[in-house]
């Protein structure tokens, strides 16, 4: 596959990370989190979203984050992907502190090293499922042609290579979201953020959803953040975090059969 | 990323209309109102653009706008010909007449006129409905001997300019033939758009005015011809006669010289001729340019039709605003998830802005271009008729002005919603 540097014509700058840093366990550490704290609102409506959170999430695996609705997962998830600035606390993707980037470099940032799997899934309505997925190779440079011909190759490895030229309102949900995988995936991400990435579909779809993205998209060298309150796709994660209030309370390591290990709902 | 804004823009094909038919109401009305309230407007000096050959309009010093006729002893005529760099000068009279025809034709009863084309087409005795009408005109009277302001040749429907030294001579301006003689078949008039165009065109249908007797205050005159002159602003038919005739027409005055019309010398600005008019006569002197501008001018400060129409034209502004804007801006409210996760995915506010402006351009352009292209072909759907229409090239980039506004208005309030989100906004359910 194409390098989305070779796409671009450029060598990506601003948005170059370091070396990963390794953990005692000698497993690459993709995100650093350090006392990482977020509060929403002022007064009597002051919430704390997150409450000087430390987390690690290692590359070549694929994390969860869980929890019960309003505990801060998708604030986390927001935090690390930097979309949303936190309050205090330092946040290191690949060794580069995105607390201390500028707005604009941290832009450029998510651009080459981010992909976004979204629960509403996000695709344009105008926009064929070939399209949409090139839609981050548009933004890094790539010209319109080449961007969606490897949209379709990477549309095509996901098993959507005959619906390339569908719109979003020609697919079923599991479709969509095929191609919001395709989307995060086009351009070679080193860490993949998926919010609630079954919610919207049914448990079997959701189960193949997974599948295809631990399939397509844990790799060495790669990250995958999953925040769900799914409990049916929960023994996909090898590294569970669970939230509560704000704060992460435990951290479930899942080795061989992940099911034994998981916890029975959160 | 361009090429993703104009998808966008295109996909919801009942929204992108919405946004091009609010500009395109917008363009269309200031473009529509702009150009009655011009033709109004010239209008009100048709008769300073019809008179040619002459460069210098020369008039009482209280005259302010060509309607405003102060008559002037006609020694003025010979003291104006004595001003040094004048290379001829003719007088003009200029008032209002009654014309009053009595006439037999069809019935003005639809009915009644039915029944005598019926007669007459099976050759039976047609009873003729008499007709009398008085209608009020426009006396210009022409230098005798060269016939100075007359309308020119490619503008005589009927009959010959010359015919207007015959005895008791006028031409008659078309346009309120219709009323004067009800009893015409008017079925066959050649359409009024054809007869206001620059093309010669067959005015065989007007000769059957020529040789009828019109009385102007109680006076006889024969028509002699049938022209095309240009609408005045009170739409009343113009008359053409000699300058001599006229005099007889008129109610008897002491004072009978409304204007002498003027021609500078060769290699001699009409501007300096004018300038040297006045300060030896005491008249007041104006190119034909700068009369027209004062007959404008004087319509524009004494009466309310600018007002009215600048109300038409900025409610035409504000509703395309109101239209367009809102349209757009819900537009980018719909479309805010989508922005928030371009930005989300690594787009910058620059590139989002950029894709927005170019929505609103290509909006824009597209509204511009139907509002002004129907005001065109409202225009020329209505040439020839009552209704003042006159578009100049100078109201094409005040339309665009206002629709260039418009978009900027509409999107700036869209923009400003853009660059505040938080990309965040995705990751919400």
């Amino acid at each position: 596959m194409e390098s989305t540097a070779a796409l671009t014509g450029s060598v990506p700058l601003l948005g170059a990370v370091g070396a990963l840093s390794r953990s005692p366990g000698e497993r690459a550490v993709a995100v650093g989190i350090r006392g990482v704290s977020k509060h929403f609102g002022a007064g009597d409506q002051l919430v704390y979203a997150l409450r000087g959170v430390d987390w690690e999430v290692y590359a070549g695996q694929m994390s969860m984050i869980i929890g019960p609705s309003g505990c801060g997962k998708t604030t986390l998830l927001s935090v690390i992907a930097g979309i949303l600035n936190a309050d205090a606390g330092v946040v290191e993707l690949f060794g580069a502190d995105v607390t201390r980037m500028s707005d604009r470099r941290k832009t450029v940032f998510r651009a080459r090293n981010i992909g976004f799997v979204f629960q509403q899934y996000n695709l344009l309505p105008a926009l064929t499922a070939a399209e949409n997925a090139a839609i981050p190779l548009v933004i890094a440079g790539a010209s319109k042609v080449r961007a969606v011909e490897k949209a379709r190759a990477v549309l095509t490895t996901l098993g959507m290579g005959k619906k390339t030229e569908s719109l979003p309102n020609q697919l079923s949900g599991g479709q969509q979201q095929r191609v919001a995988i395709a989307r995060a995936l086009v351009h070679e991400p080193r860490l993949l953020v998926c919010d609630e990435p079954t919610a919207a579909l049914d448990h079997e779809t959701g189960l193949n959803v997974m599948e295809l993205l631990r399939d397509a998209a844990v790799r060495p060298g790669r990250a995958v953040v999953v925040v769900t309150h799914d409990n049916r796709v929960f023994h996909f994660g090898e590294r569970i975090a669970r939230m509560d209030d704000g704060r992460i309370v435990e951290v479930i390591e899942q080795h061989g059969d992940p099911r034994k290990n998981l916890p029975a709902s959160h | 990323m361009n090429w993703i804004a104009m998808k966008m823009l295109v996909g919801d094909k009942a929204k992108f209309l919405g946004i091009v038919m609010g500009l395109t109401f917008a363009a269309l009305l200031i473009t529509q109102q702009g150009s009655i309230f011009c033709g109004l407007m010239c209008r009100t000096a048709g008769q300073v653009f019809d008179i040619n050959g002459a460069d210098l309009w020369v008039m009482d010093a209280n005259v302010r706008y060509v309607d405003d006729v102060k008559p002037m002893i006609e020694n003025n005529l010979y003291r104006v010909r004595g001003v040094r760099g004048v290379k001829w000068a003719v007088p003009l009279y200029k008032g209002n007449a009654r014309a009053k025809i009595n006439s037999y034709g069809y019935s003005a009863d639809p009915i009644a006129a039915r029944r005598q084309r019926e007669t007459e087409a099976a050759g039976g005795r047609v009873a003729w409905t008499k007709h009398e009408v008085i209608e009020q005109v426009i006396l210009l009277g022409l230098d005798d001997a060269s016939l100075v302001g007359a309308p020119p040749s490619q503008r005589i429907l009927a009959g010959d300019l010359g015919d207007l030294r015959r005895p008791d001579a006028v031409i008659v301006d078309f346009t309120r033939l219709r009323k004067l003689y009800p009893g015409e078949d008017w079925s066959k008039e050649p359409p009024a758009k054809q007869l206001y165009s620059n093309e010669k065109i067959d005015g065989s249908f007007y000769n059957r005015f020529l040789g009828r007797d019109i009385e102007m205050n109680d006076h006889r005159a024969i028509i002699v011809g049938v022209c095309v002159a240009t609408r005045t602003f009170q739409s009343n038919a113009v008359v053409y006669t000699t300058y001599s005739r006229a005099k007889l027409f008129a109610p008897q005055e002491r004072k009978v010289l409304s204007y002498v019309l003027a021609k500078a010398d060769d290699g001699v600005a009409p501007a300096e001729v004018a300038a040297e008019i006045a300060k030896q006569t005491g008249l007041r002197a104006r190119t034909s340019h700068e009369f027209v501008w004062d007959t404008i001018d004087y319509y524009l400060k004494y009466t309310g039709i600018p007002i009215n129409f600048g109300i038409t034209a900025a409610l035409g502004f504000l509703v395309g605003t109101a239209i367009a804007g809102q349209t757009f801006y819900n537009f980018t409210l719909e479309n805010l998830k989508q922005f928030g996760a371009l930005k989300a995915m690594g787009a910058t506010n620059l590139r989002i802005v950029g894709m927005i402006m170019l929505q609103a351009t290509v909006v824009g352009l597209l509204g511009y271009g139907l509002g002004v292209g129907l005001a065109a072909g409202f225009g020329e759907a209505m040439r020839g008729g009552e209704l003042a229409y006159y578009t100049p090239p100078h109201l094409l980039p005040i339309t665009g002005g206002a629709v260039v506004m418009i978009c900027i208005l509409s999107s700036l309030v869209s923009v400003r919603r853009v660059v505040v989100l938080e990309p965040a906004i995705v990751f919400r359910g």
